[in-house]
């Protein structure tokens, strides 16, 4: 079965999407959507570091994004700037050296296009396999440390006030999200990593009443999307990775609706 | 000298405990604590400190000079003065009481009667009045029967009859459960009644003793002038009925919910 392309696409955007899902949620309620933006750019250094110390490129993305991320919360204490500066300035810096040291490796050929886009259909097992032990540690991860980390994003202060560790949990936070943004820059590449964090999330948003739902119907959501935009991407033979997020706007239009039944949990 | 935990009544100390950002001193040499079963009032106009002290006496901010020393093993409620939930988030009160502690159904529902919101156990956080987030706030801070409430401006959006009633309410808990309680306003009128300090801050400790005292202090007349000095000494407890700003009469009545009577206002 695992032979077929598309059903290793399907099912490697749907591993995906199941823990973007739950991490979306966070990345929404924190408002923290232009961060996963950063992250995902400077996954391009990872990437031109990859082959220039020929290391496993999920790894070196994960570490990149690591990076900027402790960086960014480092930054954010000290410095002047704002953080909406601050994530402007690492994110299109970490772009641009990425592609100034690609351009210094003449030997290497990347696929710029899959790298932004992504290229889901070139998926093989092992990286199946990879990407299959990170959802269930990510997901593993994120269970254990679920109520300190929502207490944390509730409030800071009131967090640290009560024994909740928030510092601790952000950090761990952060490592799952650049863990995410490594394994999911194959499915949809690094331009639309965080529409699959948030759209779904967004989607969700409309039909959850406590936040555990939201993470499930997100993941639900996500999955849907990766069906949709993947049947849809082999039918009109448009390119997989917007395909996805096209469905998942898609999606979200649709729980626009009203719905009679729902109007309280919504309005106002 | 080592204190074994446990042996003194203080649940926090601060000792010449200051806060420094970028060079300036947010505040500054402050000596305090709270004792079980003591309600202790901060005062102080915008930008004093107040907030501040708080943080620190919760471990939120580490002092910059000086010591912060909590008792081992404390257990506290925290009500922030800014606190703002996104819209995105799907937390009803039910909820919110169980956010940093486990807290059973039967409790969760006596502290939603007790601050006057019991209908609104499964209402979103989002729909709610500033005053009725207020009391969920509140609410959530004493369900886990915390040693120290430290309440930030716990009455803000709250109108006056509920002001009153929220007070005497946290009054009634400290009675209770014997906590102590750290309450910081800016609300001069309503320093309340069953406060047993009261510490004026304004970048330092200006003065600090009895409600009475403060009012009376010179310090305390020249930060806020006479002005606000008089209506603070008109604003003592009494079990009947209390003044509020306008003249308004607000009587207690026998069951406690301090049901208020509104007299000829004139503004």
């Amino acid at each position: 079965m695992l032979d077929d392309f598309f059903i290793r696409a399907l099912l490697a955007g749907s591993l995906t999407a199941l823990v973007a899902g739950p991490l979306g949620c966070f990345i929404v309620w924190r408002r923290l959507a232009y961060f996963g933006d950063t992250l995902a750019h400077s996954a391009l250094l990872g990437v031109a570091l990859a082959f220039a110390f020929q290391i496993n490129l999920t790894l070196s993305v994960f570490v990149v994004c690591a990076v900027i991320a402790a960086l960014l919360l480092t930054l954010q204490r000290r410095a002047s700037l704002s953080s909406d500066a601050l994530l402007g300035l690492l994110s299109h810096s970490a772009l641009a050296v990425g592609l100034v040291v690609l351009s210094f490796m003449s030997w290497v050929r990347v696929d710029l296009m899959g790298f932004l886009f992504g290229d889901i259909l070139s998926v093989n097992k092992a990286e199946i396999g990879l990407m299959a032990a990170g959802a269930v540690a990510v997901l593993a991860i994120l269970t254990f440390i679920w109520k300190r980390l929502f207490a944390a994003t509730v409030n800071h202060d009131l967090a640290m006030a009560e024994g909740m560790n928030p510092l601790q949990v952000n950090l761990i936070f952060m490592l799952l999200l650049a863990g995410v943004i490594a394994i999911s820059m194959k499915i949809v590449g690094v331009l639309l990593i965080t529409a699959l964090l948030i759209i779904p999330a967004a989607t969700a948003r409309r039909f959850a009443s406590t936040p555990e739902q939201m993470a499930v119907m997100a993941a639900l959501a996500g999955i849907a999307s990766v069906v949709a935009g993947l049947f849809g991407s082999l039918n009109l033979d448009t390119p997989s990775g917007p395909s996805i997020v096209v469905a998942a706007m898609g999606l979200f239009v649709v729980s626009l609706i009203p719905l009679p039944f729902l109007k309280r949990k919504v309005s106002p | 000298m080592v204190q074994k935990p446990g042996s003194t009544p203080e649940l926090v100390t601060l000792r010449g405990a200051g806060v420094c950002r970028d060079g300036r001193w947010l505040v500054r040499g402050v000596d305090m604590a709270v004792a079980k079963g003591e309600i202790v009032t901060v005062i102080g106009p915008n930008g004093s400190g107040k907030s501040t002290t708080a943080k620190m006496v919760l471990g939120i901010i580490e002092p910059d000079e000086g010591t912060v020393t909590q008792q081992a093993g404390l257990r506290v409620g925290y009500v922030p003065q800014k606190l703002s939930i996104d819209w995105t988030m799907p937390l009803s009160v039910d909820r919110l009481l169980q956010l940093t502690a486990p807290v059973d159904k039967q409790r969760r529902a006596q502290v939603l009667e007790r601050v006057g919101i019991s209908q609104l156990a499964h209402a979103q956080v989002q729909h709610l009045s500033g005053g009725e987030f207020q009391r969920a706030l509140l609410a959530r801070a004493m369900a886990s029967n915390p040693d120290i409430l430290v309440l930030d401006e716990p009455v803000q959006g709250v109108d006056f009859s509920g002001e009153v009633q929220l007070y005497n309410l946290i009054a009634s808990l400290r009675d209770e459960t014997g906590c102590g309680i750290l309450l910081i306003s800016h609300d001069l009128h309503l320093v309340m009644a069953a406060t047993n300090k009261v510490i004026c801050l304004n970048g330092h400790i200006c003065c600090h003793g009895t409600p009475q005292a403060v009012a009376e202090s010179p310090e305390y007349r020249k930060l806020f002038g006479e002005r606000g000095a008089a209506t603070l000494a008109v604003y003592q407890h009494d079990h009947d009925h209390a003044h509020l700003p306008d003249g308004t009469v607000v009587h207690k009545h026998g069951d406690g919910d301090g049901h208020s009577h509104h007299h000829g206002k004139q503004g």
